[in-house]
């Protein structure tokens, strides 16, 4: 079994907005895209252009329909990947130690080379944020792009994961969510961010905004210049030339 | 285990250099970053100094990388050698491929070039291809905008002289609240998406009007599932409550538009001698131009017994037959909904936008404030894929107009070159001669029945029939019928098809299953129908099989293109921009861009414009042409570093202009002045700007049409005014459909009947464009099946269960299909992602791929012609002003069937032109 670090003083994560979240997959694709060439082993892809295609991916969006009562369904478009857990069970599960969070900004990853395939990584996490790789044989999770957050040979501003650079609505949004002072921090304040399963313990470090509350308007009713039936559209027309 | 870390790379070098294009894996023309690695693609991402997508990118645009690797990619060009449609073929060399089509298409050009049809798909390169058809001297071409939305293009153009669609853009910056109606997830796709983030971010208010609630819908902050087809009829019951209340911009209505214009005796607007329309002077009560110096037109004006637009449109849209009350059972709103919304659109009327920003308009009036109504308005195929989709357009840009909410702070802006009047634009030209260009573009806006595309004997000149009574504001052509017609012989036979980037034998047909056979069909000879088809496609697409000869396009990275100011550009309301393509990896098949290949033809055909007096080739390939073309003195295809390389706009050819270009990032980006941006239309700082800049000639301030002349005109002929005189057969639709004012009227695919109660749409999916998707690994994971999806009352009523199949009837087609509930839909509605079916054997995918078993085509249930009506004509299924495709008025009933392994009509297996794809990918066996 694996240790987790000390509490990190840093906690780098993502905070999705399920308010402003259009179900594009942008962001699936850009995450593919990245790490097949990224961060170790690429994404492969089984029966590419057969039935049943079955590829790793590392950030996966569904679709949820909301029935209540009184108001029309919704849509909820719901990404996920791995959320970082502080209480990582995926890791505490390891075997060999591949797979760890690290003590420095909490992300957690699989060492590859330690990796034996084994799964049991993927059995614990609640959140089925972890997919092994067909063609490779290891585990593969997302890694908060760690070969772009930290890398020199990119403008800065790049250095964010992909999926949060090619998010089309601005849904998705990086940082330290252990630094209350963050941009990320913020707006988990203001907009009530929570976490996905909190009575399980694992404390994820990504955080979801839910969608605002939909409906009419609180909008004045509109009130008829007078009564044009009454008037006749020239008694209307003169009341609305008066105002020019 | 212990807490040691293993050591990464955090810092690996991505690739050994970025090479900067625009993307093609959708209509939207985003800027991409390719990162190459020994010459390889290695991964795509956004260009964020791009003026569309700003860095982002969509699911597309991130997987176009499968897109070029595709084992669908055709690799020579090839002859058919078995059967047509059998899929039997042998590649060729180029110099074979084009001795071929030249020897088919040389005597068709002396003797009689309107035997040449020659239409386009996906097409970006428009100008270009007309000008090559326009040398060749067929009236017969367009490219696809007639299937697509030229609804929205057509009624915007003639209504304010510019549209939705890539033409023009909410202020998202200053927008409160923006309305969507009917928004298929797919055009202007990355600037919407960033758009709505905008209004998110900034807690402004998004409604969504449409019967399915996905994408946009979905975040959007209040839903309206309208029934199909009645949009129409909601947007004139918000002008009715608008109107009542007195909320219209008065001041916006007497200034910019027609309203205060004079409407004589036969619906034409009265004009002074120089034909100058003519408004009541508020300050002397009497006529004057409208562009007078100081002038104030009344709106409320009558004159020797004229009124003004406005008194007309008011005493129309008044009436209690646009009544909230009154239409609520038919859109399928409630009165109090449709008084909810006109309230909140009032709401943002009353809290006007005002920008410190001094300007001057063309009548010479200062003005200190730029003042606007912070109220939005976004449409596309939803309301226009309907026969009653051009009025129903223009019934939003009257609403958009009433509140004084177009190019106004806060409201919809257009895009550059727009603002443009359709009396600025062409007339259609149709004026076929042995050997003789065209004497102008086959596209054009008709003025009036002068304008129509007939021949001498009043029969169509264009085997679309466009421009013809039947559809006489075809500003876009009918690329739907272009088979059917030609199969037909109505109006007359032709020899040769030639297609691009069209997949006419799948997706982009209506009644796909008949148009496979009549590309196939025989005449009494034994001699095809449709003698000769040539098609250009990159990938081994189902129209492939049905060609007699393939010319094999490159992909997008292996390419030149430009998205050109002269075409369907990129600009941003602030800015105008345009963009290249070019080759940022070498094609390693024996494939040619398409363009090229039409330049290497003009020039064995000796095409004027393509080749001097003695012959010779003025361009080699269509990056020369990209450079070297002028459409007018000193404006060529790209504006951007012309002359010496310091000009914009307009200056001669600069042979360094491609250079230019990819130096900075593959696009041109010139800003508007801030005293220009807005009021584009009557803003004397725009017109300069505009006419600096080559999008016209001199400054041309237009009025707004709420009342539209030329279909005046239309209808003036219908009521047998006039020469040019409809058939007595058309001549009540005219009166009907060519209303001068905004008219809602039942689709026609309400003929259908009681037996047919339920609508059927499609919807594009925002991770997939039209076919192509399918061949690309990631996007398939994504949208591998088409479900039927079901609304709750009739999932309940028919006893559907999960995983359950449904008979689909319509009036001229049946399929069985796999059904899904979905709750969040109007209940008198099914629909399906489009495109997502494919024949077996096509696009490289295993036969047994779900795509080509579960996945299915509504096409099937959607006739290109209207039901036979027994006077043995030939009616389209399209809008009776523009001849948009209908695509949307189909009729259905559903009913539960026995569950089974494929969707039905299943079709014969296609022979694959390409070999079978890898198995896996990463294709190396795994280290």
């Amino acid at each position: 079994m694996t240790a987790l670090p000390p509490p990190p003083a840093k906690k780098l994560g993502l905070v999705i907005d399920l308010d402003t979240c259009v179900g594009c997959h942008a962001c699936v694709t850009a995450c593919k895209g990245w790490n097949d060439q990224g961060y170790g082993v690429p994404l492969s892809d089984q029966n590419a252009y057969g039935s049943e295609p079955s590829g790793t991916f590392l950030n996966r969006v569904h679709g949820y329909e909301v029935v209540s009562g009184g108001g029309p369904a919704e849509i909820v478009n719901f990404p996920r990947s791995c959320l970082h857990c502080d209480n990582a069970p995926c890791v505490t599960v390891c075997p060999t130690g591949a797979s760890y969070k690290r003590a420095e900004d909490g992300i957690v990853l699989v060492n590859e080379d330690a990796c034996i395939g084994c799964g049991l990584c993927a059995w614990a996490c609640p959140y089925g944020a972890r997919e092994l790789d067909a063609q490779a044989g290891v585990m593969k999770k997302c890694t908060l792009c760690v070969d772009r957050i930290y890398n020199d040979t990119l403008p800065e501003e790049d250095r964010v994961p992909a999926c949060v650079r090619t998010c089309p609505t601005g849904a998705r949004h990086f940082g330290d969510l252990a630094d209350p002072e963050s941009a990320v921090s913020r707006l988990v304040a203001e907009r009530d961010g929570y976490d996905l399963m909190p009575e399980l313990g694992t404390a994820p470090v990504n955080k979801y905004l839910q969608p605002r509350p939909k409906g009419a308007a609180e909008a004045r009713p509109l009130a008829p210049l007078l009564d044009v039936r009454a008037t006749g559209l020239a008694g209307w027309l003169d009341r609305l030339l008066e105002r020019l | 285990m212990g807490l040691q870390e293993p050591r990464i790379e955090t810092s690996p070098r991505v690739s050994d250099e970025v090479r900067k294009t625009t993307c093609y894996m959708c209509a939207c023309r985003c800027g991409i970053d390719v990162h190459l690695k020994s010459g390889r693609v290695v991964y795509i991402d956004g260009n964020r100094d791009h003026p569309v997508n700003r860095g982002v990118l969509c699911a597309k645009g991130a997987s176009g990388i499968m897109q070029v690797t595709s084992p669908a990619r055709l690799r020579a060009p090839l002859r058919r050698v078995g059967p047509r449609g059998s899929g039997a073929f042998e590649e060729i060399t180029w110099d074979e491929a084009l001795e071929i089509a030249v020897d088919w298409l040389k005597p068709l050009r002396e003797t009689a070039p309107e035997r040449l049809a020659f239409f386009t798909g996906r097409d970006q390169s428009q100008s270009f291809t007309s000008l090559w058809a326009q040398s060749f001297g067929t009236p017969n071409y367009a490219a696809h905008g007639g299937f697509c939305s030229v609804n929205m293009a057509a009624a915007g153009i003639y209504t304010m002289g510019g549209a939705f669609w890539e033409f023009g853009a909410p202020d998202w910056e200053r927008t409160k609240l923006f309305v969507l109606f009917g928004v298929a997830e797919d055009h202007d796709s990355n600037p919407i998406k960033i758009g709505i983030g905008k209004l998110k971010a900034r807690g402004a208010r998004v409604i969504g009007v449409n019967p399915i609630r996905t994408g946009y819908n979905a975040v959007a902050d209040d839903w309206y599932g309208i029934t199909p087809g009645t949009d129409g009829l909601l947007i004139l019951s918000l002008v009715h409550e608008i109107l009542k209340a007195g909320k219209v911009d008065l001041d916006y209505l007497a200034r910019w538009t027609n309203a205060p214009c004079l409407v004589g005796e036969d619906g034409l607007l009265l004009r002074d001698a120089e034909g100058r329309l003519l408004v009541i002077d508020r300050a002397t009560g009497a006529p004057a131009p409208f562009d007078a110096g100081g002038v104030r037109p009344d709106l409320g004006a009558s004159w020797q017994g004229c009124r003004t637009v406005f008194r007309h449109l008011a005493e129309r849209y008044l009436s209690e037959d646009y009544a909230p009350e009154a239409v609520a059972s038919r859109t399928g709103i409630s009165a109090s909904r449709i008084k909810g919304l006109a309230a909140e659109i009032a709401a943002a009327f009353d809290a006007p936008v005002v920008l410190p920003r001094p300007w001057t308009d063309f009548r010479g009036e200062r003005h200190e404030t730029m003042v606007g109504r912070p109220v939005s308005f976004h449409a596309m195929r939803g309301i226009s894929a309907h026969s009653n989709g051009f009025q129903t357009a223009r019934a939003l840009h009257l609403l958009q107009i009433l509140l004084g909410a177009v190019e106004t702070p806060g409201s919809f802006r257009f895009k550059p070159p727009y603002p443009k009047p359709f009396d600025a634009h062409p007339t259609p030209h149709c004026d076929c001669v042995p050997g003789k260009p065209l004497g102008g573009p086959h596209l054009g806006f008709p003025r009036g029945p002068e304008d129509l595309a007939l021949k001498a004997d009043g029969s169509p000149a264009r085997i679309d029939k466009a421009f013809s009574w039947e559809n006489p504001l075809s500003v876009h052509g009918l690329m739907h019928m272009v088979i059917p017609n030609a199969h037909a012989g109505d109006p007359y036979r032709i020899d040769t098809l030639m297609l691009y980037m069209a997949n006419m034998a799948w997706n982009s047909s209506m009644n796909t299953a008949a148009v496979m056979e009549m590309l196939t069909d025989r005449d009494e000879k034994g001699e095809y129908r449709i003698p000769r088809i040539i098609y250009s496609d990159a990938y081994a697409s189902e129209m492939v099989a049905y060609a007699d000869l393939v010319l094999p396009d490159t992909t997008y990275l292996e390419r030149h293109d430009c998205i050109s100011l002269l075409d369907r550009p990129i600009c941003e309301p602030d800015a105008a921009a345009d963009a290249i393509r070019w080759p940022v990896v070498a094609p390693d098949r024996e494939v040619r861009g398409f363009q090229s290949v039409l330049v290497d033809l003009a020039n064995r055909l000796g095409l004027p414009g393509f080749v001097d007096e003695e012959g010779r080739a003025k361009y080699q390939d269509y990056a020369d042409y990209m450079v070297h073309h002028e459409r007018r003195l000193g404006v060529g295809p790209l504006m951007g570093w012309r002359g010496d390389g310091s000009e914009t706009g307009r200056g001669a050819p600069n042979p360094d202009q491609i250079d230019r270009y990819v130096a900075n990032g593959g696009f041109c980006v010139e800003h508007v002045p801030e005293e220009a941006a807005f009021f584009k239309p009557w803003n004397a700082a725009y017109q300069d700007w505009a006419v600096n800049l080559g999008f016209y000639d001199k400054p041309l301030p237009y009025l707004f049409s709420l009342w539209v002349e030329p279909l005046q005109r239309f209808r003036l002929a219908a009521e047998g005014h006039g020469t040019r005189q409809p058939p007595a057969h058309l001549r009540d639709r005219l009166r009907q459909a060519m209303d001068p004012l905004p008219v809602w009227y039942e689709p026609f695919g309400e003929v259908a009947g009681e037996d047919y109660p339920v609508h059927a749409l499609t919807q594009r999916p925002m991770a997939m464009y039209h076919s192509w998707g399918s061949q690309n690994v990631w996007l398939r994971q994504i949208h591998g099946e088409n479900p039927l999806y079901v609304p709750t009352n009739i999932w309940e009523e028919q006893g559907f269960e999960e995983g359950d199949w449904a008979r689909v009837t319509s009036p001229s087609g049946e399929i069985v299909v796999p059904v899904a509930h979905m709750a969040a839909l109007n209940d008198g509605t099914v629909w399906t992602w489009n495109a997502i079916g494919k024949r077996k054997g096509a696009w490289a995918l295993d036969p047994a791929a779900p795509e080509a078993t579960k996945g299915f085509l509504l096409n099937h249930l959607i006739c290109e012609l209207m039901p036979e009506r027994g006077d043995g004509l030939r009616w389209s299924n399209s809008d009776p002003v523009t001849g948009q495709a209908a695509w949307f008025d189909l009729r259905v009933r559903i009913e539960r069937a026995a569950p089974r392994a494929a969707s039905e009509p299943g079709l014969e297996p296609l022979a694959s032109p390409v070999p079978p794809a890898p198995r896996h990918r990463p294709w190396r066996e795994s280290p």
